[in-house]
């Protein structure tokens, strides 16, 4: 471009950094204006944990008060432990799920495009709505229980919903509903990039289809599975939405999450302190998803650069 | 023993026919090419032979067996493709025990047979390795181990060089020559290449629409052409084709190119006595280029024969040198000694070699003789 300006006659070249003043302002002012909310209010609410604010921020310095506080509390226990039964529950079983779509919507089989928009619909629902309307179907004077004893089924028992120790799973039920559609594109993505002459080769070297997938299909999926489980754990850990709509954390406190902590001891308790000292230690679980994924990334891009 | 029989073969998608009558023995030992231009049909036909794909009507036969409804394991094939399709989570050594670990073959077998194989295509240091930790040239070899492993009735080779660069696919179309002469195995080999088909074949079926053209032995697919289309396929540059009249002579025949023209060109013919039925009619004449030559080349003991005609254009190769002129006034190719240069535009004189003359039948495209 700069040798079509440069030979045009009569007309003085414009200043390379008047060319290129559009390229700046579309990257650099989205890019400094996110980052500047975004790190100024992270080192906010980290300066605000350590300092003993409650309704408003005040200046003073707790130390780690606000961290042992949160951390012996009962609340934060039970979200913690919630977390990881949760985090792993829905990773693995949305993964696994979204992957058995996916291997049987990859037998070319009639309606495809219309299964495959049925299973990622969900995705297009916020979770408010997912919570209630599973709320709904789980409520057992409502839902699922209500209908099967309509049927005739009267001992017919489906009240998760109710159940301290079961609550949790109606959230992994609904949001495994909401995101296994999202695995599943991934999935099948994977699936559809292997070349078709090595399934051909495979076939001739007589593998059968569960020796096929397990041996050579599978295998080449485990970057997609990576990706597919560190955006459903990052899901997993900031969830919030979902399960206030569902539970609202209860029956008591049996499905409460650490975004519901946090909420709880910054807006209803007025603890604004413990509940910022709550997001860092959830900002600490996220980073330790994150930055060995990046690593990852890292390591798996620089070995595509030197193979 | 044929080792491959495919009688009646017809393969139809919808309302597209893609292969038509296809009828092909292939002896024991035979290194057979399927060679011709993209979309004949020839890949469509490994792959039924492979057992990848059901012909729509016809039997192919392994070894003697109807194979129509055996999958493709128990048809004792190997196929190497032409993206190799290594499986790409495994090692080279895997990739090629997965057969066998498939066929449950005993572990002590396997690692005899991999040591065999890796030692015959020089692939030992590289057991341990991923393919995509390999050269295109490696991967080859890889794929043709996983091949040979097996010990097959058949190999079937699906454009296997088509992926490696001109160096490369010289070297292993020799070393794949050089594997058949060492253990004497039954290929079928699928190329768009006429020049891997003459150098490797020990029989070619030049295929073209759905049709087996010729099949037969590489000189003879080069020498005698069925038809107009085998003789413009094989060869590079291929047969010149030209227009012309056969006439009647002293008892002789005489083929006139450009009949009527100032420069027209008449051809005495000895041997086509065949082509008598044609005298008085349009033929097409056939001449591989280096049946063209400079004027001063003897073809054989007999006097020369020599015509002037007018030079269009030069191409020295190194090797020889590649000259297009007129002869009656039709475009024809034809090769040099090296050293020779006419000029473009002038006229020189050349000799034609006119024992290795084709005719063909212009309405039929047949090889009259």
């Amino acid at each position: 471009m700069s040798n079509a300006a440069a030979i045009r006659p009569g007309r003085p070249a414009l200043p390379e950094w008047v060319r290129r003043l559009p390229e700046y302002l579309m990257i650099w002012v989205p890019l400094l204006l996110s980052a500047a909310h975004l790190v100024s209010f992270s080192l906010w609410t980290i300066w605000i944990s350590f300092t003993p604010s409650t309704l408003v921020p005040v200046s003073g310095w707790v130390g780690l008060r606000n961290y042992t506080a949160v951390l012996a509390s009962r609340n934060w226990q039970i979200a913690f432990d919630n977390l990881l039964l949760f985090g792993s529950a829905f990773v693995v079983l949305s993964a696994a799920t979204g992957l058995v779509l996916a291997i049987l919507l990859d037998q070319r089989i009639r309606g495809e495009n219309v299964l495959r928009s049925i299973f990622l619909y969900p995705l297009a629902v916020s979770f408010v709505v997912t919570g209630t309307v599973w709320s709904w179907l789980l409520n057992p004077g409502l839902g699922i229980q209500k209908l099967v004893h309509d049927l005739g089924w009267t001992s017919f028992k489906f009240d998760w919903l109710i159940d301290r120790d079961m609550a949790i799973w109606t959230i992994v039920i609904a949001a495994i509903w909401q995101s296994s559609g999202f695995a599943m594109a991934l999935f099948l993505a994977g699936l559809r990039s292997v070349d078709a002459d090595i399934i051909k080769a495979a076939q001739i070297d007589g593998a059968g289809p569960v020796r096929i997938y397990r041996r050579i299909i599978l295998p080449s999926l485990w970057p997609i599975t990576i990706t597919v489980v560190v955006i459903q754990l990052q899901f997993a850990i900031s969830t919030f939405d979902l399960v206030r709509a569902l539970t609202n954390g209860g029956p008591g406190i049996a499905t409460q999450l650490p975004a519901l902590v946090v909420y709880d001891l910054m807006f209803q308790r007025s603890l604004l302190g413990r509940g910022a000292a709550a997001a860092v230690l959830m900002l600490l679980i996220l980073l330790a998803v994150l930055v060995p994924y990046a690593a990852w990334r890292y390591v798996q891009r620089r070995r595509a650069l030197h193979a | 023993m044929a080792a491959l029989s495919i009688r009646a073969l017809s393969k139809r998608y919808a309302n597209l026919e893609v292969l038509k009558d296809i009828a092909l023995d292939i002896e024991s030992g035979e290194f057979t090419v399927l060679v011709g231009p993209s979309g004949c049909g020839k890949s469509t036909l490994l792959n039924i032979v492979a057992g990848l794909d059901r012909p729509s009507a016809g039997t192919i036969e392994i070894g003697g067996r109807v194979v129509n409804d055996v999958p493709p394991k128990d048809r004792d094939i190997a196929m190497v493709f032409q993206s190799y399709a290594l499986y790409p989570s495994m090692t080279v050594r895997q990739n090629i025990t997965f057969g066998m670990e498939c066929r449950h073959v005993p572990r002590a077998e396997q690692d005899a047979a991999v040591a065999n194989v890796a030692k015959l295509l020089q692939i030992e240091t590289l057991l341990g390795r991923k393919p995509s930790q390999l050269s295109g040239g490696q991967r080859q070899r890889v794929a043709m181990g996983r091949a040979l492993v097996r010990d097959p009735l058949l190999f079937l080779f699906d454009e296997p060089l088509s992926n490696l660069d001109a160096k490369l696919r010289v070297e292993m179309r020799m070393e794949i020559k050089r594997l058949h002469q060492r253990i004497g195995a039954t290929i079928v080999y699928v190329t768009h290449d006429q020049i891997e088909a003459m150098t490797m074949a020990t029989r070619i079926a030049v295929m073209h629409q759905g049709c087996v053209q010729q099949f037969a032995d590489p000189d003879t697919v080069y020498r005698y052409p069925a038809n107009l289309f085998v003789a413009r396929f094989m060869g590079s540059p291929p047969m010149n084709t030209l227009p012309a009249r056969l006439e009647s002579e002293n008892d002789g025949l005489v083929v006139v190119i450009g009949a009527g023209r100032p420069d027209e060109i008449r051809l005495r013919l000895r041997g086509y006595d065949g082509a008598a039925s044609f005298v008085g009619r349009d033929v097409v004449f056939g001449i591989r280029p280096e049946c063209i030559a400079e004027g001063s080349r003897a073809f054989s003991n007999d006097a020369p024969v020599l015509v002037d005609a007018p030079v269009d254009m030069v191409e020295p190769t190194g090797a020889e040198t590649m000259v297009s002129l007129r002869l009656g006034g039709e475009p024809a190719m034809a090769r040099i000694s090296p050293d020779i240069r006419p000029v473009p535009g002038a006229s020189a004189s050349f000799a034609l070699d006119t024992r290795r003359i084709c005719l063909f039948d212009p309405k039929t495209e047949r090889l009259i003789v």
